[in-house]
């Protein structure tokens, strides 16, 4: 645990990528099995201990120090783990030493709800406050401390000099302590099959258009589907569905699921059917009537049917097609969508334009039909994961939107006064593996919905990782779209601009924070924008 | 709350410090008054402007450093007892906390009163060390009055220090450190751990070392960073006041590793947002322990808190049956934030 403990320590200290990589990197090189898949675990939020949590840990320290000074101590630090390991009194008898992480996991592991404090308090007991302090993390799933997942597979892939794409491919095929996965990357193994395991592939990623004219001969046209985008995986008999971190959310979506009745790896946008959308689907807002459920009623089934719009195609059985250009696979998608079931499955249809003026005809047509944009897809790219420049374009109406990453987060005023309803979001300054950080870009209270603000609300409270004075600063994880008027030059924010009319016009939880847009973007779809000389019409709410 | 004897009417808690209404003197007045007794020389508890100052000989040069000479009062030396009027006198007792620190006791018919200004009980090679004794009401500091304050070992963090300097042969190492005291102590801490090197200096902080060192405190070679190549600063130790931490001087160094010594840096959070990167948990104040121990021993029938966290250590004082409350002084601030 100390070794854990030093790295916590040293992540949290560290600011630059790099350094917080190298860190990493060493850990993961330096540690033996089974102690650093763990660790891996812990820090990329894999790891849940179903007896031990938050709640636990502060009945366990009023048992052991005065409850006035706790709660006093607990708002100062802002963090109840830190506070925890800062007071729990040093031990009156004699202890063992310090457990290994492994040791630490297998004990919370086999915790229950009556064994909990007492599992816990004996490892708090064992440790000092760096070590106390990396103990609570771990055991309550709370390592937020500035390493995304995505940061932790990177450093992975640097430390062995293996490709992050094979990394996070196999990733998701793997489980904690990853065994096989250090085996690989250390030359002790062949690389693990996974050809019968139904796990994620990273997505290909769309970069918004600004000024350029684009060639449709080069590029084929489609209509921008406003639902959330989804991966159907099946393989060795099983199917899941994947939304765009990766997440498992085919318990939601069993209905999809059940009709999908072919081995492979396909790309669509997850609908729900309706008349909005140029009569195409429904609104996103019946969509999420279905999203975040465990179990889903037969009566929203029928209510709320969902269906996918398919997009491309990664895998045919087990035959790789992502090097194929995108011709190639489409006509293999063509074949495939019309083997399946049709009250599920459709492709996404092609928008026939001679030019690329006709097809900005037809997109500023398809404003009145609430159609969300365009896409532009090179015809003979390949299926690269992330945002390789250049292959792939959203092309969105106006108003402006741009997906924007929640930092922190004030009560409003008035009836307002108890809830967390003033945001402030900001946008990347470089990509973040190119080692971006964001910025705030603007602040707003409006656009939301009741029932959206009481989970924003609960989301600061849950993800609060700092306190100024009235002001939380929340775990940068949450994107939310946000509509806006123009971009105006500003001293007040350090990314130089801020957001006109600002208004929150959606929550993205399916979107990783890492993917939302740029500083640059947004600079450059307003100087866009106000030449197509619409920048400025204020959008209903 | 205990009933215990009257609160006697020749002290007053106001905003502006304590008063001696009998007399108009007061102590670490927070506005320019006639009369003060001043218990050391940080921002927070000496001022300029006061017509007379009674302090240690350390402290008025300090004051006389940052504010000018006063016009009137005196030298007073630790264990020295002067008379105020009233029947009132006061004593300057060793506070431990920084060069020319002092509680002040003061007695009136048998009646005695400690003021502690800031002070600390651990050994401090820059000062002379903390005198505890008996007394009727204890007015103490609370800076670091919570149970998550244990300040560890001074040698341990010194080491930490040594140990972030010897990783990093290419960077600078600057340590922000409030320049009256904390400057000093990680100075002195250092040559007492065998660090024999230049240490190098802000320029805001010569005038005070140069201070310290008229007054007997060996601090071994300095040196101003102004006239350093800024090359040859590699893999050296620079002192500099928190506040040049990110500033554009300190941007000119090479590569600088922010280090802040001070009690704040226990708290994470803390210290990642002051951008820290070797936080040094070195503080110039009791930690909660020794504030608790300090109540216990001096064992007054009363104890007044002021300056800091209050509503811990009245907590604590409850829940023991000592009679406490809380002074709502203005203007003081730990020096560390403040600065
Ligand atoms: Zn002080
Ligand atoms: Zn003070």
């Amino acid at each position: 645990m100390d070794r854990f403990a030093r790295l916590l320590t040293d992540l949290i200290y560290t600011r630059a990528r790099n350094g917080k990589l190298a860190l990493l990197a060493d850990y993961l090189r330096d540690v033996p099995d089974p102690d650093r898949g763990w660790a891996l675990a812990g820090l990329t939020g894999e790891i849940d201990f179903p007896a031990i949590k938050a709640g636990i840990v502060r009945a366990l320290i009023q048992e052991r120090v005065d409850p006035v000074l706790f709660a006093l101590s607990r708002d100062f630090v802002g963090d109840t783990a830190e506070t925890v390991s800062l007071m729990w009194p040093a031990p009156t008898g004699p202890v063992r030493g310090a457990p290994g992480v492994s040791e630490a996991v297998a004990l919370l592991a086999s915790a229950s709800r009556g064994t909990a404090k007492a599992v816990l308090a004996g490892l708090l007991d064992r440790l000092d406050e760096d070590g106390r302090f990396a103990l609570l993390k771990l055991a309550t799933g709370e390592l937020r401390i500035g390493v995304s997942a995505r940061l932790a597979k990177t450093a992975f892939a640097q430390a062995f000099g293996v490709a992050l794409d094979e990394v996070e491919e196999l990733w998701h095929a793997m489980r904690p302590p990853y065994a096989e996965l250090f085996a690989w990357a250390t030359g002790a193994a062949p690389k693990p099959d996974i050809s019968m395991v139904p796990v994620f592939r990273p997505f290909m990623l769309a970069n918004p258009l600004e000024d350029e004219v684009i060639d449709l001969k080069e590029y084929a046209a489609e209509w921008k589907w406003d639902g959330i985008r989804i991966q159907i995986v099946s393989a060795g008999g099983a199917t899941r569905l994947f939304s765009r971190g990766g997440e498992d959310i085919t318990e939601s979506f069993p209905d999809v699921a059940e009709a999908f009745d072919h081995e492979g790896v396909l790309d669509g946008e997850l609908l729900v059917r309706g008349t909005h959308q140029g009569g195409g689907a429904a609104s996103f807002n019946a969509l999420q009537q279905r999203l975040g459920r465990k179990t889903v009623p037969g009566s929203l089934l029928t209510a709320y049917p969902a269906f996918v719009r398919l997009y491309d195609i990664l895998l045919d059985g087990a035959d790789d097609l992502r090097r194929l250009p995108w011709s190639a696979r489409r006509a293999r998608l063509e074949g495939i969508a019309q083997r399946l079931d049709r009250s599920s499955f459709d492709i996404s249809a092609l928008i026939e334009a001679e030019t690329f003026e006709a097809l900005a005809e037809l997109r500023a047509q398809a404003r009145e039909t609430d159609i969300e944009g365009v896409m532009l897809k090179r015809r003979d790219s390949a299926y690269e994961p992330g945002r390789k420049a250049g292959l792939w374009f959203k092309w969105k109406r106006e108003p402006l939107t741009a997906d924007c990453v929640l930092m922190y987060a004030q009560r409003g005023s008035g009836k307002r006064s108890s809830l967390y309803s003033d945001y402030t979001f900001g946008c990347w300054t470089a990509p973040e593996a190119e080692g971006g950080v964001l910025l705030p870009v603007g602040k707003a209270y409006s656009g939301f919905s009741d029932e959206e603000l009481k989970w924003l609300d609960s989301f600061v409270r849950k993800q609060t990782t700092g306190r100024f004075g009235p002001v939380r600063e929340v775990e940068k994880s949450l994107v939310l779209e946000v509509a806006f008027d123009a971009v105006n030059p500003s001293t007040r924010h350090k990314s130089g601009i801020a957001m006109r009319f600002p208004r929150i016009s959606r929550i993205r939880r399916d979107k990783p924070a890492n993917e939302a847009d740029l500083i640059e973007t947004l600079r450059r779809m307003t100087a866009a924008g106000a030449k197509a000389g619409d920048a400025s019409k204020p959008q209903p709410n | 709350m205990p009933t215990g004897p009257e609160t006697p009417r020749w002290i007053k808690a106001e905003r502006e410090g304590l008063h001696l209404p009998t007399i108009g003197w007061w102590i670490d007045p927070s506005r320019a008054v006639a009369n003060a007794l001043v218990t050391h020389g940080h921002a927070d508890h000496a001022r300029g402007g006061h017509g007379e100052v009674w302090a240690t000989a350390a402290t008025r040069d300090i004051i006389d450093l940052r504010y000018g000479k006063p016009p009137g009062g005196g030298d007073v030396a630790y264990g020295e007892c002067i008379e105020i009027g009233d029947s009132i006198t006061a004593t300057f007792l060793p506070a431990g906390h920084v060069l020319g620190s002092a509680q002040i006791l003061l007695e009136r018919q048998g009646e005695r009163i400690i003021v502690t200004g800031d002070y600390k009980r651990r050994p401090d090679p820059t000062c002379a060390p903390f005198t505890p004794a008996p007394c009727d009401i204890l007015i103490t500091e609370a800076t670091f009055a919570l149970p998550i304050f244990t300040h560890p070992p001074i040698e341990r963090e010194i080491a930490r220090l040594r140990a972030g300097r010897d990783a990093n042969p290419d960077r600078t190492i600057l340590v922000g450190a409030y320049a009256l005291g904390k400057a000093q102590r990680v100075i002195a801490e250092l040559r007492r751990s065998g660090y024999h090197e230049t240490i190098w200096l802000h320029g805001a902080m010569t005038a005070m070392c140069d201070l310290y060192q008229r007054h007997g405190v060996a601090l071994g070679p300095l040196a101003p960073v102004s006239e350093t190549p800024r090359g040859d600063l590699k893999g050296q130790i620079v002192i500099c006041p928190p506040s040049a931490l990110n500033s554009v001087w300190a941007r000119r160094l090479p590569d600088p590793v922010n280090a802040v010594a001070s009690g704040w840096m226990r708290v994470r959070q803390r210290a990642v947002q002051s951008n820290v990167e070797l936080p040094l948990i070195i503080s110039d104040h009791c930690d909660w322990n020794e504030l608790t121990a300090t109540i216990l021993e001096v064992a007054p029938q009363e104890t007044w808190i002021t300056h800091g966290r209050e509503d811990a250590l009245l907590h604590w004082c409850a829940m023991r049956q000592i009679r406490a409350r809380a002074l709502d002084l203005v203007g003081r601030e730990d020096e560390d934030e403040a600065a």
